[in-house]
């Protein structure tokens, strides 16, 4: 049964881009377990406005895991200790009474705080510019059916679409790299016929856009797949890699 | 280039050189295993490759192999630490399935590095070295491979600590491999959600397989050292 838990919640503070960080640490009494880790951060900046201290920024939106919004590296997780959720789906009966929770910022020199908790992550989208598209006529709507799919083919390509970029991933990793985001964005294209036209040009631009923004390489350690709130699979960064080194050995 | 200058190019480079390393070490260990069966076989095969030729190209493509993985390794790590940034968590909980040598391979592969060049040291200076210069660097005949090897790992004491950290070097190189095989893979394309933990079995049957000739002949001659004594 959920109770009423006290908790300390250890915030990282950064009035800027270029000031200089710290921890602070809160004290919350009577917190529902059954209220999410979002609200609870909601009742926290209550309490700091009551005391007229400046609220904690941290980024939020649609609440129910699908914008990719909320990031926050929680007690050493990114979106927290829980599997397979987003921060916003965390919840505090995943907390028990008397915690320190350690709360900080995405750290990776691609994502640069902007304030607090909330990191730029405009890297992702340049790199979706980079190639993340497939380019169509208009006109009509085309037969649903006009081109066959296999079924499994069509799974594991949803399977990868299921991406929302949030960043745990390059969040998680030891080498900062954005390797499962890009090896998602490639892969929902790449496993479809609509997207092989442009699967060339498709990897080696948003590769060589990821590198050119300071995201480190890829190891293998499995840290992103991990920590991943929609299981995205390792195996796509190995047709990521089987894309790129396909299109850089046709060149 | 782009070998050098995207990441999947680097990570391609690390894959190949591995490779091929470790395809050279199956090679050295099957030849080792010659040891425990005649010594007299062992040297034929020391005469066969000794400073002929082909064995000496082989060993400076080796080199030159070892040369490219290890500064890979080096530049690699360089711009994944500059990735992360400066600013490091101040608590980082344990990834599942994330295993402890996937995070330390620079270590491992500095360690394994440093061992390298004490084998050099106790083999190759003595061996193909002094056969290519003529300098007597050894106290054996060049050729006379059993002969180095039992002095070192059967003169008493000395020889068992030899063996114990011959030993150390296999265990490092084993964790080395156990990550480092089943990447190489990934890094080359070749992986699926299929063949996922498949290539994991293979990566740890590989690497148990590099490391078991040599193991089996260090194991052999500290047996051998150990009744000398008794």
């Amino acid at each position: 049964m959920d109770g009423y838990i006290n908790i300390k919640v250890r915030v990282w503070r950064q009035a800027g881009p270029k000031a200089q960080g710290h921890f602070e640490t809160y004290e919350l009494k009577n917190i529902f377990q059954g209220a999410s880790f979002l609200e609870m951060i909601d009742i926290l900046n209550e309490q700091l406005i009551a005391e007229h201290k400046a609220p904690i920024a941290f980024d939020h939106d649609c609440r129910e895991g699908i914008c990719g919004m909320c990031s926050m590296y929680v007690n050493g997780h990114p979106h927290g200790p829980d599997s397979a959720i987003t921060t916003c789906q965390l919840h505090m009966r995943k907390f028990h009474d008397g915690e320190t929770i350690t709360v900080e910022p995405w750290r990776s020199r691609a994502f640069p705080v902007i304030k607090d908790l909330m990191v730029d992550r405009l890297a992702y989208d340049k790199i979706m510019q980079a190639g993340g598209f497939v380019s169509v006529n208009t006109g009509g709507v085309p037969d649903a059916n006009a081109i066959p799919i296999p079924k499994p083919k069509a799974d594991e390509a949803m399977d990868a679409a299921s991406c929302i970029g949030c960043g745990a991933c390059a969040a998680a990793c030891k080498n900062g790299s954005a390797m499962l985001f890009v090896a998602a964005k490639v892969s929902q294209l790449a496993l479809l016929p609509q997207g092989k036209i442009e699967a060339k040009q498709r990897a080696k631009n948003m590769l060589a856009k990821m590198d050119e923004l300071g995201f480190g390489n890829c190891t293998n350690t499995g840290a992103c797949a991990a920590e991943c709130p929609k299981q995205v699979s390792l195996a796509h960064i190995a047709r990521l890699n089987r894309e790129f080194l396909a299109a850089k050995f046709s060149d | 280039m782009w070998l050098k200058d995207s990441s999947v190019g680097r990570k391609f480079v690390m894959a190949i050189s591995g490779t091929a390393l470790v395809l050279f070490l199956l090679f050295h260990g099957c030849m080792n295993l010659a040891l425990v069966f005649s010594e007299e076989a062992y040297n034929t095969i020391c005469r066969l490759l000794g400073a002929n030729w082909y064995a000496v190209l082989g060993s400076m493509l080796i080199a030159l192999l070892v040369l490219v993985h290890f500064c890979y390794g080096i530049y690699l790590t360089i711009l994944n630490r500059r990735a992360r940034g400066n600013d490091r968590y101040a608590v980082s909980g344990k990834k599942e399935g994330v295993t402890w040598e996937s995070e330390n391979m620079l270590v491992l592969g500095l360690v394994v590095f440093f061992f390298l060049v004490l084998h050099l040291y106790n083999f190759w200076f003595k061996m193909q070295f002094a056969e290519l210069t003529g300098i007597h660097t050894g106290a054996f005949d060049p050729q006379d491979g059993a002969a180095y090897v039992n002095a070192l790992f059967t003169t008493p004491v000395c020889g068992q600590i030899y063996c114990v950290l011959y030993l150390i070097w296999f265990c490092v190189l084993w964790l080395h491999l156990n990550h480092g095989v089943g990447s190489a893979m990934t890094s080359m394309g070749l992986n699926n959600e299929t063949w996922q933990p498949r290539v994991k079995v293979i990566s740890t049957v590989v690497a148990t397989l590099v490391i078991l000739p040599f193991t089996i002949v260090v194991l052999y001659y500290f047996g051998m050292g150990i009744g000398a004594l008794l």
